[in-house]
């Protein structure tokens, strides 16, 4: 009997050793799975946003996701709702439609139709209008809008702005 | 130490040591199998065999591919394809293997569903088997990657969304898994390590739990007839081969088990060699592009099924669907609340919810390879309805079965 509590005691002092261990390994390996340093120090795009045509859906490229970019014009801006005014990007007196160009279902690329002024997504058929907002199910939710900083004229992907912010605090994006 | 004595024979001194004859009887020469059994028993052996393709030609695939986002898909496509010799071999033995080892593997279940074989007593039997069925799906799809071409680069993207869980937004861990914010060089390379060492060894442990699972119930049979194995092996061992109801594994019955599997490798390689186009899809000659999603998204054929569950319902709703989909199957043995073991025909109800699953299935797997567009969405609503209420109903339907 006092021998084999001994051994309990072993036994038990074992498994905390291992336990620890265990824990401390599996810390290791989650973040072993996390980003590379590098690919998180790439995922900045400066865009220029001078140079982008009235009514013309322009790709970007952003932490390897297509960034649409639409400048909208002046009829586009005066249909506008209110809740499709929020979801403007303003530099200088240009307004902009910038989002991830990825379809909020389950993030196929949705085609720009410019004689409908909408996107369909050929998967599942969603479809979403100029200001980024679901018009067909089974999208969840409006195009999502990515962190940027509006410095003078140019636009800084990656980094979250006031302007940002405020957008994501009112719960226009995720 | 044990006693050892002069050897006789290498046999002889071999057995001293490892004890092989022992091992032959477990595996082999006292291994009983009933003799009541169809064609269709022979799928396990036929999947054993495919697998087995699947590994060595992946073995001989692995010299000349390279995991790397610039060259992998021309390490496939150009060096492979065209300057390996015989690497197109290979290749088509690969393919062509990983397509067909899962219409093996539904026949295999289906044939389990029909005749019984998951009740009681051989629960883990149809558990480790189910667990394979994941385990060979995550296996496919890891495969599916490592070509880097267009389908491949946008199932990885659709497949590891799925994993936000809809309305849960866990975006961060949909980073975790890709390693980036697309599918880039850390999941290519994260996928090629879990396609050729951790997933493969997982089947060959479960392949071994799975046989494992098989030596106390005993495989089941034709008629659903209870054999007591101890009597009918003692008959069989003291000579009344004839009346006794089980035979020897090997050599005996494995001479049925290896005609069906002739007749397997003979239609087998007649796939590889004239009609392997069917498990390439074309879109996948097309390299890798983050900024062009191929105009229709769809799986490889036997995921349609479970593709096209998910997809009729919003984000959540077909979430959930799909995941009732992934697990359900599990839990057949205690889904099926009747006491019988025998052939569904025999089973009233049961036959013709069996029957209706199974053409559900194949309405699914039409209706997930064609675009979603109307008729084709509505059919594709019904039919994945129609697979929850089939599931929902079996517990009600079996409950009032009578032993028969």
């Amino acid at each position: 009997m006092h021998n084999s509590s001994r051994r309990g005691f072993m036994g038990k002092a074992f498994g905390a050793v291992a336990g620890v261990g265990a824990v401390a390994s599996l810390v290791a390996m989650k973040k072993t799975w996390d980003p590379l340093p590098s690919v998180k120090a790439a995922g900045f795009t400066t865009l220029d946003m001078s140079i982008y045509p009235e009514g013309q859906l322009i790709t970007e490229k952003w932490r390897g996701k297509p960034i649409f970019v639409l400048k909208k014009t002046a009829a586009m801006i005066a249909k506008q709702t209110e809740s499709q005014k929020a979801r403007d990007i303003v530099v200088g007196d240009s307004h902009f439609m910038i989002a991830i160009g990825l379809c909020t279902h389950l993030g196929c690329i949705p085609a720009y139709i410019p004689a409908e002024e909408s996107f369909l997504c050929a998967c599942h058929g969603g479809m979403f209008n100029w200001a980024g907002e679901v018009t067909k199910v089974p999208p969840p939710r409006a195009f999502d809008i990515p962190p940027f900083k509006i410095e003078g004229t140019s636009l800084v992907l990656g980094e979250v702005g006031p302007e940002y912010k405020a957008m994501k605090d009112s719960g226009i994006t995720l | 130490m044990a006693h050892f004595t002069k050897a006789t024979s290498v046999k002889d001194w071999l057995n001293q040591r490892l004890a092989i004859e022992k091992v032959e009887k477990v595996m082999a020469s006292e291994y009983w199998i009933p003799k009541n059994i169809n064609f269709l028993w022979a799928m396990g052996m036929v999947l054993a065999i495919t697998f087995a393709l699947l590994l060595v030609s992946g073995i001989f695939l692995l010299m000349y591919y390279q995991p790397d986002v610039k060259d992998a898909f021309y390490s496939v496509n150009y060096t492979i394809m065209r300057d390996v010799d015989f690497g197109w071999l290979w290749r088509h033995v690969h393919g062509v293997a990983a397509s067909v080892v899962f219409l093996i593997i539904y026949i295999h279940m289906f044939t389990g569903i029909y005749y019984g074989s998951y009740k009681k007593g051989r629960e883990m039997i149809w558990v480790s088997g189910m667990l394979l069925f994941v385990t060979f799906s995550a296996e496919a799809f890891s495969g599916y990657m490592l070509p880097w071409g267009q389908m491949s680069y946008w199932a990885g993207m659709v497949i590891t969304n799925i994993f936000s869980l809809g309305g849960l937004h866990l975006d961060g861990l949909v980073e975790w898994i890709r390693g980036d914010y697309v599918p880039a060089q850390a999941f290519l390379t994260r996928f090629f390590m879990l396609h050729v060492l951790l997933l493969p060894l997982a089947i060959m442990g479960l392949i071994g739990l799975h046989f494992a699972a098989l030596r106390i119930p005993h495989v089941n049979n034709q008629d659903g007839e209870e054999i007591d194995f101890d009597v009918e092996a003692k008959k069989y061992l003291a000579g009344d081969k004839a009346s006794s109801k089980v035979i020897r594994f090997a050599n005996d019955f494995m001479s049925k088990d290896l005609m069906v599997v002739g007749f397997f490798l003979i239609f087998f390689f007649y796939l590889v060699f004239f009609q392997y186009g069917f498990a390439l899809d074309p879109v996948n000659f097309d390299p890798a592009d983050g900024l062009k999603t191929p105009a229709h998204i769809y799986p490889e054929w036997y995921f349609l099924w479970s593709y096209e569950i998910l997809r009729p319902f919003s984000v959540n709703i077909g979430l959930i669907a799909f995941g009732f989909a992934q697990v359900i199957f599990v839990l057949l043995p205690w889904l099926d609340r009747s006491p019988n073991a025998v052939p569904a025909s025999r089973r009233g109800a049961f036959s013709i919810w069996f029957w209706l699953l199974l053409i559900d299935m194949i309405v699914l797997t039409a209706m997930g390879k064609l675009p979603p567009e109307g008729m084709f969405s509505t059919i594709g609503l019904v039919a994945a309805v129609a697979f929850i209420l089939l599931w929902v109903a079996l517990p009600f339907i079996t409950m009032n079965e009578k032993k028969v």
